[in-house]
């Protein structure tokens, strides 16, 4: 049976990669979107910290003989930890200024993180194995699925749907969003509300990381990494609504499944087809799918 | 009156003396400017170590000895045309420089090529494979070093196809270099006898290949032939083993695959990989004692590609035919340069034709396995070598309109 020239089975196919891409572009527009939505910075260095995540891993393994799975506990936190300190240093002093200010610097950083690795490790990237647990796959009859994208798909909406979870569901989520509207009233009860905004920054510059290391065994570890998906990761958060966790969620799978499908039926516009989508979103819906007017 | 005299005498002495100048070097320098991708997927196997290799070949010719003075420079064209463009408008206008090296980017070395057509000046192209730059694109002003996708369709394509790889799916680039090589390669499976059973073109630069693999995976075609370079050939040969690929029958044929890339992707994924360059750095005695001091000025201590290598070759060639004739004009100079026949350690003696096409001998090469390797570097071995008169594309199947 084929649906516009293409088999069925080709389409699923390839509507199950668009969705294991998709997981990335979740998983980095949730970062994006944790930060923005709690602490209003745009993070320009988030895709610098994928990157950074990747190669933390690669180190970890090539230095320390620290493989796979404790890479994804220790790569996040490392990382995430260098974001504490950016935060402590640089960006806690630009909270009073223009939106712009906090884009300039994250900016700024991702390039000089970029440069700086791209001069220790050079362009070409570097190999990454994966772990033996995940090689191999199964026949699902209309396509091959490795182990190791299975294991994204899972392994990306377990985090995403748990720090949605927490975000919307618990208390410390309510503290942190209480924060966001009136920090002055909510540190009047109590709260210590500057150590929570840096701990939510590392924790999205950690969530970036963790995405790297998942990246790492599939894509080469190089310091362009970043680059190249930062650009799409800040279309679907802005599609999904700078704020919304959610619709950094939805936005990111379901874009995914739209590249994938264009990747079949016209290959050539698979880079641009997000963009597209997001001009007419914008032109419809200015705050995004999921936003609401602020 | 005596005093208008003697300045009218001075002046038509200045300008005869002046007039004799014109036969000299333009500015009393010898500009080269390698331009490049510095920062990008093409950093490694061109960047700075071209810069490098010009610098060496400079050393070599012993400038300073014969007392003329040479310039290097470099820039950073990021692989985008319009760049490469601006880059070498202010070069040939501003800086007044003579030569332009190297440009790995076919749809830039294209824009290169015309801009230093109208300038006069002169464009060496190790870099680039587009094999239209010695055939409906060729120039009185440039000459195509190193490699092409006509040698490469030719070497690689040939090769594979006798052995059995007769049905073919691509994975292109889509731009100029990935066209031109598509276009050769197919042009070979056909002629012996092989059949095309489909095509794709990824974007430029592209990172996942997952589904493109996917349907070259469908398509069941014998060989996927990978019809891209540097960091998108790297990924799609990872990914494609990720999807069990070569497990499933299939097999990979690196149209364009470099020393470096195979570093890079290291010896358990790319071993087995059949491909054809015309410069390896274990060749013999003159290459190694050449990879030697390259290295050790080298970012990272890299070893050369067969791209430093042509830059090297280029350069030196062209520094000897200055010094025959004595101009750095860019159209005198390639004239020269086609008279006198080439010699250097790393590729030999070969000749440059009148399309603008340097001729060498080729190599078809396999990567090594694992356990056959006994260095970081050693990582090709030797299957064949095409000699040098069949290796590039005859001279009147070109259509280059300098050739009649």
């Amino acid at each position: 049976m084929e649906i516009f020239g293409v088999p069925t089975q080709a389409l699923f196919g390839q509507l199950l990669i668009g969705l294991i891409n998709g997981s990335f572009y979740a998983l980095l527009s949730l970062g994006l979107a944790v930060i923005f939505g709690q602490l209003n910075i745009i993070n320009f260095a988030h895709g610098a910290q994928y990157m950074m995540g990747a190669f933390c891993a690669y180190v970890l393994l090539n230095e320390l003989a620290i493989g796979y799975w404790w890479s994804l506990l220790l790569a996040p936190l490392i990382v995430g930890a260098t974001g504490v300190v950016i935060e402590r240093l640089m960006l806690s002093r630009l909270y009073k200024l223009d939106h712009l200010y906090g884009l300039l610097l994250t900016f700024g950083l991702a390039l000089v993180l970029q440069g700086l690795f791209r001069h220790e490790f050079g362009s070409a990237g570097l190999p990454y194995a994966m772990p033996e647990q995940l090689t191999g796959g199964r026949d699902l009859g209309f396509m091959f699925l490795p182990n190791y994208r299975a294991w994204v798909i899972v392994a990306s909406l377990a985090v995403c749907l748990g720090t949605w979870y927490v975000i919307e569901r618990t208390k410390l989520g309510s503290y942190l969003r209480a924060a966001t509207e009136n920090p002055a009233l909510v540190q009047a009860f109590g709260v210590n509300v500057p150590r929570m905004i840096t701990l939510t920054y590392g924790f999205g510059v950690a969530l970036a990381a963790l995405a790297g290391v998942m990246a790492a065994p599939i894509y080469q570890v190089s310091p362009t990494m970043g680059a190249d998906l930062i650009i799409v990761v800040f279309a679907v958060v802005v599609i999904g609504g700078m704020g919304s966790i959610l619709g950094a969620i939805v936005t990111g799978f379901g874009l995914g499944l739209i590249e994938g499908l264009t990747k079949v039926f016209y290959p050539e516009a698979s880079n641009t087809v997000i963009f597209i989508i997001m001009a007419i979103v914008l032109l419809l819906r200015p705050a995004g799918l999921f936003g609401t007017q602020k | 009156m005596k005093r208008r005299w003697i300045s009218m005498l001075a002046g038509a002495a200045f300008a005869l003396g002046a007039g004799a100048a014109g036969a000299q070097i333009s500015d009393g320098v010898i500009k080269i400017g390698v331009l490049n991708d510095m920062s990008g997927l093409y950093a490694d196997l061109s960047g700075p170590g071209s810069v490098v290799a010009a610098r060496l070949a400079v050393e070599d010719f012993g400038a300073a000895r014969k007392g003329m003075k040479v310039e290097v420079v470099s820039a950073d064209h990021q692989n985008k045309p319009d760049v490469g463009s601006s880059i070498a408008r202010r070069w040939y206008d501003v800086d007044k420089v003579d030569v332009i090296v190297d440009v790995p980017t076919s749809s830039v070395a294209l824009a290169i090529n015309e801009i230093t057509r109208q300038m006069g000046r002169a464009f060496l192209a190790s870099g680039p494979a587009t094999s239209d730059l010695t055939g409906k694109a060729c120039s009185p002003n440039t000459i195509h070093w190193t490699y092409d996708t006509w040698m490469l369709a030719n070497g690689t394509g040939s090769a594979i196809v006798r052995t059995g790889g007769d049905t073919w799916f691509f994975l292109t680039a889509d731009y100029a270099f990935g066209h031109a090589l598509e276009r050769d390669t197919e042009a070979v499976v056909l002629k012996n006898g092989g059949r095309v059973l489909g095509k794709v073109r990824h974007p430029f630069p592209g990172t996942d290949f997952s589904s493109f693999l996917l349907q070259a995976q469908a398509s069941k075609a014998k060989v996927i032939g990978l019809a891209n370079a540097g960091g998108d050939t790297i990924n799609s040969i990872k990914q494609a083993a990720e999807f069990g690929i070569v497990r499933g029958g299939q097999s990979l044929a690196g149209l364009l695959v470099f020393l470096t890339d195979v570093r890079a992707l290291g010896l358990p994924t790319a071993q087995g990989l059949i491909f054809t360059e015309t410069f390896y750095w274990d060749l013999n005695d003159q290459t190694r004692a050449f990879t030697k001091r390259f290295s050790e000025q080298a970012p990272r201590n890299i070893y050369p590609s067969m791209i430093h290598a042509g830059v090297y070759s280029a350069v030196l060639h062209y520094l000897k035919a200055i010094e025959a004739i004595k101009t750095d004009d860019g159209t005198k100079v390639i004239e020269q340069m086609k008279k006198m026949p080439t010699d250097d350690p790393l590729f030999g003696k070969g000749t440059v034709r009148a399309d603008g096409r340097k001729i060498h001998p080729a190599y078809l090469v396999e990567v090594k396995k694992p356990a056959e390797s006994k260095g970081p570097w050693d990582l090709h071995k030797i299957r064949a070598t095409i000699p040098a008169d069949q290796a590039f594309r005859p001279l009147a199947e070109g259509g280059c309109p300098l050739v009649k």
